[in-house]
């Protein structure tokens, strides 16, 4: 091979161990998404009833030792209702945030690489779809799609796409004038194999921490869509929902939205901690600091 | 400074056509028919068709697009389907309450986050520090309708403090109880955002070598941080809180339906109910052009206060 510039070297795995350990509260966060994914992935499993199995003489009882968090209004498990429901809140959280920054992503490269008026074109649509309050455009879309799964994914994604142009555009301009991608030009690579080959994976590292944070949003405004009443509809179990059917009953059965409640906020929670420990680690200008 | 101005000013121009224009676009994404969608299946033809007529949905695509555009530019929001009143007066009867919820929220978020953030900042990776820090995280963690219920519980529910309904009221002292539980739900999502903010913002000018040279003459801890530290900190913290604007808007809406509290919340969440599309659209124009508009603001406070900006460019 004739001889090229060494692109800058990946980010070490062990560099990261070293800045996670730094931030040791990092790993409460990892060791809290591995339960709440586990719960998720053994939902049917872990659960002590179904959760759709409706009991009228079991209605509205508090927690005890047959049902641990109680019964909502039609006598269905709370506790199972809750594992179930992360099953949603973490499907859609996923593949909304993954669809934005594939969409996200590609445009921020392909902006950032080819300049000009493709630039700004894209630059000048990911201001306005920032200028749009996350929430409200979420739900300006979910209500003109209508509520679904797929629906939702979508809602979400769109109002994240925006972040990971930003994200991904600012390192490839950089990028774009560096000797390695020079001398990929030089050898007659195309701009297709330049970006995904030499420019992309080193930026996926800016990418990933950014999605992680974006999950935790995502994981938010899906909880508020379906508290407004434009998530999945019911009886499909969503934390989001269970807290809308549960504040009807707030004033008699608290343990109806307190425990949703507390699975949102230690997911978003979690993520959100895990999120700022990865951005400490790649973020060269805290990177050595200390 | 003038130049600048009127630079930026036309630089919102395109931001506010190119919003226009999705929000035309996304009202038309709605699948099927809007008519059909609005007045159900059963509806007559001639019925769908004089609501296709009233909609201006029987014009072709461009002459839709451009009457929109004219109507959004005059002025002209539309009249909500539901009510028979202009979406516009619909705004103006709410907004006061919004605004006063808002603005609450915001001195409670500067009253409580400034301090905290500085406090963070001077005990960097100290126990005081990583308090702080968790408590913001978990504070912006939240969605505004989550901490909303758990207060209501807490302080309306057991407690029995404040009213669990926050609607309006003359008498002075029951109008602020009604506001007290919601400013304060809000008030604290804010506070977290402005201590981050304030944090990061004060390490960096910490860090600055006027801060060394001032401590080196002698300057006390307590003006150093006052007058030398903060008030150079503070021109980041003002542009970032601007663009949280956002957010607060988003979770001021989520408040307002947790407390029962009239404002655009409820305005919005009727409109999805009664699938009032058109003050749907004028909702989300309003909301946007307001956005936009404290985004230009932002920037001309900050190209004010700071005189390293150049308005040249």
């Amino acid at each position: 091979m004739t001889a090229m510039p060494a692109p800058p070297p990946a980010r070490k795995q062990s560099a990261l161990l070293a800045t996670l350990n730094r931030n040791r509260l990092s790993w409460v966060g990892i060791g809290m998404l591995a339960v709440i994914f586990a719960v998720a992935i053994f939902a049917p499993l872990l659960s002590p009833h179904d959760p759709l199995q409706q009991n009228i003489l079991h209605r509205l009882e508090p927690p005890s030792a047959e049902f641990w968090l109680g019964t909502d209004s039609y006598g269905r498990d709370v506790l199972s209702r809750l594992f179930h429901g992360a099953r949603i809140s973490l499907t859609i959280g996923f593949l909304a945030v993954l669809v934005a920054m594939i969409v996200g992503s590609t445009l921020g490269v392909l902006a950032g690489y080819i300049g000009g008026i493709f630039d700004q074109v894209v630059m000048g649509i990911v201001d306005v779809m920032l200028s749009f309050p996350t929430l409200l455009l979420g739900l300006m879309v979910a209500a003109m799609l209508g509520a679904s799964l797929e629906n939702l994914i979508i809602a979400i994604a769109i109002t994240e796409t925006a972040p990971f142009v930003r994200v991904a555009r600012a390192p490839t301009i950089a990028m774009k004038r560096q000797d390695f991608v020079e001398a990929g030009r030089a050898l007659g690579f195309s701009p297709g194999r330049i970006m995904g080959v030499h420019i992309l994976p080193n930026i996926l590292s800016d990418i990933v921490v950014v999605a992680s944070l974006w999950m935790a949003s995502a994981i938010r405004t899906e909880a508020s869509l379906s508290f407004i009443g434009l998530g999945v509809s019911p009886p499909t179990p969503t934390w989001g929902g269970m807290i809308r059917e549960g504040f009807e009953n707030i004033l008699s059965a608290w343990w109806l939205v307190v425990f949703p409640s507390l699975a949102i906020l230690l997911t978003v929670l979690a993520l959100n901690i895990l999120g700022d420990a990865l951005r400490d680690a790649i973020d060269p200008k805290l990177r050595g600091e200390e | 400074m003038i130049r600048y101005v009127i630079r930026r000013l036309l630089l919102a121009i395109p931001t506010l056509l190119a919003m226009l224009t999705m929000v035309f676009v996304l009202v038309r994404l709605v699948p099927g028919d809007a008519a059909v969608s609005m007045l159900g299946d059963q509806a007559s033809e001639q019925a769908l068709d004089a609501l296709r007529a009233r909609l201006g949905l029987d014009q072709p695509i461009h002459v839709q697009y451009l009457t929109f555009l004219g109507d959004m530019l005059r002025g002209d929001f539309g009249t909500s389907m539901s009510s028979g009143r202009s979406v516009l007066s619909e705004v103006w009867q709410v907004l006061p309450y919004t605004l006063e919820l808002t603005a609450a929220a915001m001195v409670i978020g500067v009253l409580f986050g400034l301090p905290l953030g500085t406090f963070a900042a001077l005990y960097r990776n100290r126990w005081p520090d990583y308090t702080t820090r968790l408590l913001s995280l978990t504070g912006l963690s939240f969605p505004g309708f989550v901490s909303g219920i758990l207060m209501l519980l807490a302080f309306a529910v057991w407690l029995r403090w404040l009213p669990v309904m926050s609607s309006a009221s003359s008498d002075p002292l029951t109008h602020m109880r009604n506001l007290a539980l919601p400013a304060l739900n809000l008030g604290l999502i804010m506070t977290a955002y402005i201590t981050r903010v304030t944090r990061s913002s004060m390490l960096n000018v910490l860090g600055e070598d006027f801060i060394r040279t001032a401590r080196a003459k002698g300057v006390r801890p307590g003006p150093l941080v006052m007058r030398h530290a903060l008030r150079n900190a503070l021109i980041p913290i003002v542009t970032v809180v601007g663009l949280y604007f956002g957010t607060l808007i988003g979770n001021s809406v989520l408040t307002e339906i947790v407390f029962t509290r009239p404002g655009l919340g409820k305005l919005i969440l009727g409109a999805l109910q009664s699938r009032d599309y058109t003050l749907l659209q004028g909702l989300m124009v309003i909301f946007a052009a307001f956005v936009i508009l404290v985004n230009l603001l932002t920037d001309l406070i900050y190209a004010a206060v700071d005189p390293r900006v150049s308005y040249a460019k």
